[in-house]
């Protein structure tokens, strides 16, 4: 079973379909019972960091997510606001996060343009990753961001995206890995991508080879 | 780099696909899950439905529609008309829909905006408006006016004015369709869209008039829209999403060719 966790992040429903519809067997949760019993987690969300992790902390998922799921090396699928809550901290309302991986989450500059980001945009591999597997490289995901990851290494990024500046768009480290765009809502791309996750065991892929910016 | 989204509309009355010009004389074309399972495979990059019915039991036919949408597609699309209230809109968002459209709910009561602001975040709400150009005046400075209820009543909001207004109450995106070229296939209004997107930090989606990939691209760069709005050339299969696309592509305005 995959276990989506319900952390009162926006709507989980959508991914839910999406997996389901791969045909792969999931349920939405906030049970701990449930969510370490699963095979794998996915962390899903729109919404604002400092709010997802206070209901986090509320629910007493946190150290669920950090011990019982990051470090029994389950595998670990962040999503939008899944993957900015996995950094030590965020921008968005100096709000301190799960800290899995090092590094933080940045408001983007007013000098690209609009933000949020609204719409598909490229992902370019900086190194490779199973979640890649079958999906061409560059191809358009559905982003909406006004935040974006800063890993405090290049090793950590496995694809980046270009909006006015260079980001990472999938982080990942071991177990954990981690999309800023929504896979759920990204067509036949997305949805590959997805169907990897949902077969993957988690084996650590090998650290990115640091061609980020890419 | 972030492309240029294609985005079909379906205006849906008692939950079949219609489709009329200026708002009067509609027809029923077909099923809306038979024509977004079709937009998506031919890679458009959201949809846009409108309720258009107008009767009481419009909320459940269409939140049906909305679930059985939600299913067939991949991709993000928004649901409007009729809209008014924050559980209106909680509905539509439980049942699939990606984003709210507000409308004529929104100029009558514009703190649902920043209602639905903070409980779904911005990011889920359009604010769409109605437009047509009148005289400049004290009162419409920009020439441009915001009517409601299906075009057919003015409300004396300047259109530039009332899109400030919406997203400082937290719209996301702004959905500006001008009531004198619908259905036209002429064009965007070009003036309109370009002052929109001037005037405000957020996306702006141009509708109305939507009629050739040469109209698509010159709102887009012209009109410095962000996303653009076509049904009846689409609908009536005069040209396919895919061709648009490619056209689009060869004119060098960014596109996803990938779906």
């Amino acid at each position: 079973m995959i276990a989506i966790v319900d952390y009162r992040a926006g709507n989980l429903t959508s991914v839910l379909r999406a997996v389901k519809h791969l045909g792969h067997d999931a349920e939405i949760t906030d049970d701990p019972q449930k969510i370490r019993a699963a095979e794998r987690v996915i962390f899903p969300g729109v919404g604002a960091a400092g709010e997802s992790m206070a209901n986090l902390r509320r629910l007493g998922l946190d150290k669920v997510l950090a011990e019982e799921v990051y470090r029994a090396g389950k595998p670990l699928l962040g999503i939008c606001i899944g993957v900015q809550v996995i950094f030590e901290r965020s921008e968005e309302n100096g709000a301190t996060c799960l800290g899995l991986i090092p590094g933080e989450v940045k408001r983007f500059p007013p000098s690209v343009g609009k933000v949020p980001q609204i719409g598909w945009n490229a992902v370019r591999y900086a190194a490779p990753h199973p979640l890649f597997e079958g999906v061409p490289d560059g191809a358009e995901f559905y982003f909406v961001n006004s935040y974006y990851p800063a890993p405090a290494s290049p090793e950590l990024v496995f694809a980046c995206t270009k909006y006015g500046i260079s980001f990472a768009s999938v982080v990942g480290c071991g177990n954990l890995v981690a999309t800023q765009f929504h896979l759920e809502k990204s067509g036949k791309v997305g949805l590959k991508m997805l169907d990897n996750f949902c077969r993957w065991d988690g084996s650590a892929p090998l650290t990115a080879s640091g061609r980020f910016p890419c | 780099m972030l492309t240029k989204r294609i985005i079909p509309c379906l205006d849906v009355r008692a939950g079949k696909v219609t489709k009329g010009i200026k708002f009067k004389g509609n027809v029923d074309i077909g099923d809306p899950v038979d024509f977004a399972r079709l937009y998506y495979e031919e890679g458009a990059d959201e949809l846009v439905f409108y309720d258009i019915t107008a009767s009481n039991e419009r909320r459940d036919i269409m939140l049906e529609v909305v679930r059985r949408v939600a299913e067939a597609i991949y991709i993000p699309f928004s649901v409007g008309g009729g809209l008014r209230t924050l559980e209106d809109m909680r509905k539509v968002l439980l049942a699939g829909a990606e984003k709210v459209s507000v409308d004529s709910g929104a100029v009558r009561n514009p703190a649902v905006i920043a209602e639905g602001a903070k409980a779904f975040g911005s990011q889920c709400v359009v604010l769409s408006m109605q437009v047509q150009r009148v005289p400049k005046s004290e009162k419409i400075p920009s020439g441009f006016e915001i009517f409601i209820d299906g075009a057919r009543t003015a409300t004396g909001l300047d259109a530039i004015e009332w899109a400030r207004r919406g997203e400082g109450l937290g719209a996301g995106e702004l959905c500006v369709n001008s009531i004198d070229q619908d259905g036209a296939r002429a064009g965007y209004d070009l003036p309109l869209t370009r002052l929109m997107a001037e005037a405000v930090g957020i996306p702006v989606i141009a509708s109305g008039g939507g009629g050739s990939a040469q109209h698509i691209y010159d709102v887009c760069t012209e009109g410095k829209a962000d996303a653009a709005i076509v049904a009846s050339i689409i609908h009536r299969r005069e040209t396919t999403i895919p061709e648009l696309k490619r056209e689009l592509n060869a004119l060098g305005l960014p596109m996803r060719m990938n779906w």
